[in-house]
């Protein structure tokens, strides 16, 4: 046991969780303490010792199912033991599909606590059956999760807001039932080629924590709430010459009253930091339609932290919105407001970054002083037209720091009509970010970077 | 250690008593805690009960509760402990010139001139107790480091006095609203609870438990209508200590039945801004007029 369990934090660490030895040792006082019967307690002791954060959590959680669903299966295979038995055993009934597809959606529609797992799992297998049986099989087991599921007609109930559809079954409850499926399908093609299939590295997608808007937005604001935090306390992190404050010498005077005179202790003046001022440029171009909604949330998210800042939302030419920001506390009404009102800043759909540093500079030149940061969220794609650099460079120059948040792969930039690389050397800094994960690493790094 | 909290089961049981419904992975890590003797990092959002875990906890296994609420700027004089500069200085007067310079310093460091602050006097402690760290995450990081020998080895040192050591094993407790990333130091120490928002089933038990007096049918439509609120895409979410205050309002009023009219008169309850009450009585409100929660009334 000691090795699979050692096995698991090699894969732990391979999905980018730090697993120490002592965290391991941990987890080994707590597996001695609970009954290793209990999947569950069993589990949630791992958890409580491995996991150190709540997107840890979720990464133990899919690493410990397939973990554990492989270890499986792997001494299936090396056992030879097969499920031949049930195969022709179902084999001979023919299964009607309606009457399947009612038995499930009963099934999935039931309270949960009614029906165990166990017969969303023989209800998952005979659908597989089922489909089997008209040929469709892609042999991708994603696709065929999909088709199953559209051949069954389920749906899944839409948010609270509408009135529930009686075909509909509980999202949550779908999302079990395709679990099993996919699982009952790899089982099966494990059994096919008697191999296991390579381990694959979770994706990006399946650990990133948001999936809705709403859940989003939250972290979003988490992240610009601690990035306000940095800029805010940033004083007292200085290292050095200017670490050591100014003696406050009337409030010492009054504090050695207490002892007779004697300045026993020195009280020093608190440090001021210098409030931020930010200018935040988000391109809403068609481009970057998958980033935009990130894009808003950020800025959306940074109107709630900050007062002084400006925002900007450009395609082709440049528009204004802090009043709209400021005006809308809601982020749907903002988005709705700003693709409204896109027509101010969009006329052919294409980014101009060329005609956007003109107006900006027009816009704001007056105002940009060494103590203003610029935030520029955008992919630098500009549809061949002039990158003008130079007036970027105007730009960045009056500014006191300049930052770039670019939605693409660094792979991606300069590639095409990427011109990265014309306004990389007058930015302070330059980051890929598609994530609050690498949001939270942007600011970190303009934190560090004063 | 407490005699009760012997088992998972126990720890639920005793949690249970103490007003406090706890989960499974809760019970577990509590129980966890005291049985490999680390402290417990409890994350959540605000108000799912962090604190009053650490509360329950206490009147569970019988032991002091002591307190630390953190802030920024707190510092070790007023967690971990303070010479009591004015005792000192008098001491020194009465003294005056007749004692040595050697008598008077061993004299003036002792015990008797230290004020112990939380940290110290939960460590020092004659009997254990549950030692509540509330919302680490306000306070600086450097503060996180000061608690990182108290954590692991339960010691203080005082570099005039030397190393006090704890005579019991406190059972410690940090909250942590997750405004700030902690260090790995510290997460290293500790075991790691995540508590969220209870399912509705829990979420009802719970406000059963603390207003028991409220009609059940009521209490099942609050805590639908509370759940309802949670999907909306709020500022700040209801928590659970709202939901409670909630039926505790409810029961004030005497309120017969959740409509849509008393919802609008009671909402500040639970949504505390002001764009979140325009949102949730447009869409909760309309829901309700609709009959679409809870069992249609008798009528």
């Amino acid at each position: 046991m000691a090795r699979r369990l050692l096995e698991l934090a090699d894969e732990l660490r391979r999905e980018g969780m730090a697993v120490g030895t002592s965290e391991l040792l941990d987890a080994f006082a707590a597996l001695a303490a609970v009954s290793w019967t209990d999947r569950e307690g069993f589990r949630e002791a791992l958890s409580a010792t491995l996991a150190k954060s709540q997107e840890d959590r979720r990464v133990l959680e899919l690493v410990f199912e397939r973990f554990f669903f492989r270890t499986a299966e792997r001494e299936a295979v090396e056992r030879g033991v097969t499920e031949q038995g049930s195969g022709e055993n179902r084999g001979e009934a023919p299964i009607d599909l309606d009457a399947l597809r009612e038995r499930i959606r009963e099934a999935l529609s039931a309270a949960e606590g009614q029906q165990g797992d166990g017969e969303l799992r023989d209800l998952a297998r005979l659908a597989i059956a089922a489909f089997g049986r008209q040929g469709e099989g892609s042999g991708v087991i994603g696709v065929d999760v999909q088709r199953i599921r559209r051949t069954l007609g389920l749906k899944a109930a839409q948010n609270v807001a509408q009135p529930p559809d009686p075909e509909s079954v509980p999202l949550e409850r779908l999302r079990a039932f395709e679990a099993h499926v996919r699982r009952e399908l790899e089982r099966a093609l494990i059994e096919r080629t008697q191999s296991l299939p390579p381990a694959k590295p979770l994706r990006e997608l399946d650990r990133a924590l948001p999936t809705g808007a709403a859940h989003d937005l939250a972290a979003v604001h988490r992240v610009v709430a601690a990035l306000r935090r940095r800029l805010a306390t940033q004083g007292r992190e200085a290292r050095g010459r200017s670490r050591s404050p100014a003696v406050d010498v009337r409030r010492t005077m009054r504090l050695s009253l207490q002892t007779g005179g004697v300045p026993l202790e020195l009280r020093y003046r608190p440090r001021r930091p210098r409030r931020p001022e930010l200018y935040v440029l988000c391109d809403v171009s068609t481009s970057v339609t998958s980033a935009s909604v990130f894009f808003l949330s950020v800025l959306h998210a940074l109107h709630d932290s900050f007062r002084k800042l400006r925002s900007f939302v450009f395609v082709e030419r440049i528009s204004e919105v802090t009043e709209v920001f400021e005006r809308e506390r809601s982020f749907g009404a903002v988005s709705r407001a700003i693709a409204g009102d896109a027509g101010v800043a969009d006329v052919s759909g294409y980014t101009d970054y060329g005609r956007v540093w003109q107006e900006l500079l027009g816009l704001v030149i007056d105002d940009l002083d060494p103590r203003s940061s610029v935030i520029v969220l955008g992919d630098a794609r500009t549809n061949g037209r002039e990158p003008r650099a130079d007036l970027f460079a105007r730009v960045a120059g009056q500014a006191g720091r300049t930052f770039w948040i670019n939605p693409e792969p660094r792979l991606y930039w300069n590639y095409g009509d990427s011109v990265m690389a014309a306004y990389e050397p007058h930015c302070d800094g330059v980051f890929e970010c598609w994530t609050t994960k690498q949001l939270e690493g942007f600011v970190n790094a303009i934190a560090h970077n004063r | 250690m407490s005699a009760k909290l012997g088992s998972i089961e126990e720890t639920r049981a005793a949690l249970g008593d103490a007003g406090y419904l706890a989960g499974e992975s809760t019970a577990l890590v509590c129980f966890l805690a005291q049985r490999l003797g680390k402290p417990v990092l409890v994350e959540g959002p605000a108000g799912v009960g962090k604190t009053e875990l650490a509360k329950a906890l206490s009147r569970a296994s019988g032991r002091k509760l002591v307190r630390l609420q953190c802030y920024e700027g707190l510092d070790e004089a007023k967690a971990l402990y303070e010479w009591n500069y004015r005792k000192q200085l008098l001491r020194i007067q009465v003294e005056a010139s007749d004692a040595g310079w050697q008598e008077v310093r061993d004299d003036i460091f002792g015990e008797e001139f230290l004020l112990p602050r939380p940290l110290l006097s939960a460590i020092s402690a004659q009997e254990p107790v549950v030692l509540l760290i509330d919302e680490i995450d306000k306070a600086d990081q450097e503060f996180e480091a000061m608690l990182l020998e108290v954590l692991s080895d339960f010691q203080v040192s005082i570099p005039e006095l030397g190393v006090v050591e704890a005579r019991t094993h406190p059972l410690v407790l940090l909250t942590s609203n997750n405004s700030r990333e902690l260090t790995e130091a510290l997460k290293r120490r500790c075991l790691y609870l995540w508590l969220d928002y209870p399912d509705s089933e829990r979420e009802l038990e719970i406000v059963r438990l603390h207003a028991p007096s409220l009609d059940e049918d009521i209490a099942r439509k609050l805590v639908e209508v509370v759940q309802m609120v949670r999907t909306l895409d709020l500022k700040k979410p209801p928590s659970i200590a709202e939901s409670i205050d909630w039926a505790r309002t409810l029961l004030l009023l005497g309120a017969g039945d959740v409509d849509g009219e008393l919802i609008e008169r009671t909402m500040s309850v639970i949504v505390k801004h002001r764009s979140d009450l325009d949102l949730v009585a447009e869409r909760v409100g309309v829901k309700l007029s609709d009959g679409l929660v809870g069992s249609p009334r008798p009528s």
